[in-house]
């Protein structure tokens, strides 16, 4: 009966060109033309459809007395003879018949005949609806192909082909779209003041639209890179420029994150993606920025947050096709699953493998991804095992050490990089700037990062590239370090402000750049010679 | 020896003060107490001698400031000479050079703050 009402209800309401064959066969006192080709939407409750199913074979339709709209439909139609057309059971079609052009009624033999043509006639429908029917589902099928085909296209013409080569870093990815092709991307920012852009993103519906919608916004990320330095003004600014155009019921989740390869200041934003996991010493921690996804609403404001990436830590962002894939058993990937994993990891670029790895034993064998899966590792390159390592682009680490947060020490550092950077002939006067500048920095992380607690370290690194000589100090305190004001003196000879305060602008001024970083757990204070140029010559 | 000390010599001209070691925050007492050794004959100077001065940090600079704070309620003029070139620098960019004189050696302060 499914069989009946679908290749009923296929031709019922359409233009010509698009009815099945010969559902109906034209009547015989009206015009042949194939205006007389007429559909007729049987449903399977109507009377006729159950009288057919008993009584099969030819009836005059004035002897039905049924409440049959379909009945009723016909005899509009000027049908006087229906014949039910049934293959392997279902019935298929009617072939309906009006007066006979003599105006007698049909005879008995005449009903023979026409019985007999049902019965040959039947099979032959049957065969061409079937056919009729596989060639609508192949020509779905062709252009489901194809759209795909052009959706894939789009996603790997404007992913990136090369991996960002980033001195004392390493980058790795991973990207397998589903079938289906969702909306996965990523993207690397070659930004212009040596920091770079991260991007991991995910748009929501599938195929050539998500496909469009990734394309514009790659394209909107990267016109505001260009405009914009903080993550946060970026994704706020691509949401303006998304949402008036955006069809209806999409968005884009999305992670922003800049790097200073330098310093390994890692600052983010979060447009409603998965947070990112960082691997370090400390143990496996969320990148926590929150903000709405990207298209949603005009207007929004976008979290901004940053952490400094020591040597050996590694980051992980990834798309939802990982923590969103299910087993058998229809469970859940999950995140405290992909944490734990994380926990157990020793990081670096091996955790995309591992990863992978895990989720194929998590799925099983015949596992049908369901999503765009996309995993991005980045790692800051381990020290060796001298202690010395590779720093940022053209970095060489000359030295680093940690002391404990007791007062005096500040002496033990300054004593120490002057030791270190002896053999960088450093002009005298450059070098006593230098000198203050450290202890001073040292004295801040002890005294106002540390709080002189003796058991929480200062640490200390001293490294070049091909410019400068950088002087990283580092403490373990929560509270951020403050920007530097130009002191009142006459307020502190007045007695109206504390003596004290001379501490970060000092610092400042001895140094040719002077940059604060920091998150929950950690501040740096990096200060920057330059070894090369007007700056290095003046003393 | 500790790591800063004080002593007190008076002219004719001016008080002085002659500072050795560091200037940080454990100079604190010593250094309140030599001024305060100076200022007890009502010197109308006061000459701070950094000639053996290795080390001044931030809070040092305070404590200086503190210093030139009570000199200047008292109306006293506050000096100092043997400055490195470093330190010179700082009580520049500090602006405590706006306020005291800076002299070379004892010779020049001593001719420039007669009492």
């Amino acid at each position: 009966m499914t069989t009946l009402l679908r290749n009923f209800k296929l031709g019922f309401g359409k233009t010509q060109s698009e009815r099945p064959q010969a559902p109906v066969a034209p009547i015989a006192d009206r015009p042949r033309s194939t205006d007389t080709v007429r559909s007729l939407d049987l449903a399977p409750t109507d009377p006729l459809a159950a009288y057919f199913r008993s009584s099969p074979g030819v009836v005059e339709i004035d002897k039905l007395h049924l409440d049959s709209p379909a009945l009723t439909e016909l005899r509009e139609s000027g049908a006087h003879l229906i014949v039910p057309l049934v293959a392997q059971g279902e019935l298929i079609g009617l072939l309906n018949l009006g007066q006979r052009l003599s105006d007698q009624d049909y005879s008995s033999d005449d009903h023979v005949l026409l019985n007999n043509l049902a019965t040959q006639a039947s099979p032959a429908v049957r065969v061409a609806q079937l056919v009729r029917e596989q060639q609508i589902e192949v020509q779905q099928r062709e252009r489901l192909e194809q759209e795909l085909r052009v959706a894939r296209l789009i996603q790997q013409t404007l992913l990136p082909k090369e991996l960002p080569t980033l001195k004392g870093w390493q980058v790795a990815t991973y990207y397998q779209p589903a079938r289906a092709v969702g909306g996965d991307f990523y993207d690397f920012v070659d930004l212009p003041d040596g920091r770079f852009g991260f991007v991991v993103g995910d748009v929501t519906d599938k195929g050539v639209p998500a496909a469009l919608v990734m394309a514009s916004t790659r394209a909107i990320l990267r016109a505001g890179a260009q405009r914009f330095t903080s993550p946060g003004a970026i994704l706020e600014y691509a949401n303006d420029l998304l949402c008036p155009d955006i069809p209806p019921n999409m968005f884009v989740t999305c992670l922003y994150a800049v790097l200073d390869p330098n310093t390994g200041r890692l600052q983010f934003a979060n447009a409603g993606h998965d947070l990112p996991y960082r691997k370090s010493i400390a143990g496996v921690e969320e990148l926590r920025a929150t903000g709405m996804p990207l298209g949603l609403m005009p207007g929004m404001r976008y979290d901004e947050r940053e952490v400094m990436l020591q040597p050996d830590d590694t980051v992980l962002f990834y798309t939802d096709g990982l923590v969103e894939a299910h087993n058998p058993q229809r469970e859940m990937f999950g995140f405290p699953h992909l944490k734990a994993l994380l926990e157990d990891h020793p990081g670096g670029l091996a955790t995309i493998n591992y990863l992978l790895d895990q989720l194929a034993a998590f799925t099983g064998p015949n596992w049908e991804q369901e999503d765009d899966a996309t995993l991005l590792v980045l790692q800051r390159t381990p020290l060796a095992p001298d202690g010395r390592g590779a720093g940022g682009e053209g970095e060489h680490i000359l030295d680093q050490f940690s002391l404990p947060s007791e007062a005096g020490n500040e002496r033990e550092a300054m004593n120490r990089v002057m030791t270190v950077v002896e053999p960088l002939t450093i002009p005298p006067a450059r070098l006593a700037r230098l000198k203050t500048a450290v202890a001073e920095s040292t004295m801040n992380a002890i005294e106002h990062g540390n709080h002189n607690q003796p058991d929480l370290p200062v640490d200390i690194q001293v490294l070049t590239n091909n410019t400068d000589l950088i002087v990283r100090i580092t403490d373990r305190g929560s509270v951020p370090v403050p920007d530097p004001i130009v002191p009142d003196l006459e307020a502190k000879l007045a007695g109206q402000q504390s003596p004290r305060g001379w501490g970060l602008f000092l610092i400042e001024k001895m140094v040719d750049e002077m940059r604060v970083s920091g998150d929950a757990h950690h501040h740096t204070l990096e200060l920057v010679m330059h070894l090369t140029g007007g700056e290095h010559e003046r003393v | 020896m500790s790591a800063f000390e004080a002593t007190v010599r008076q002219t004719d001209k001016a008080a002085i003060i002659d500072l050795r070691g560091l200037i940080d925050g454990g100079a604190e007492q010593a250094l309140n107490a030599a001024y305060a050794a100076a200022t007890a004959t009502n010197p109308a100077s006061v000459l701070l001698n950094f000639s053996d001065v290795e080390y001044i940090n931030s809070t040092g600079i305070a404590l200086i400031v503190g210093v030139l704070a009570q000199a200047r309620k008292a109306k006293r003029h506050l000096s100092t000479f043997g400055l490195s070139a470093h330190y010179t620098e700082i009580f520049q960019i500090t602006r405590l050079a706006d306020f005291m004189g800076l002299y070379p050696d004892e010779a020049s302060a001593l001719s420039n703050n007669a009492s």
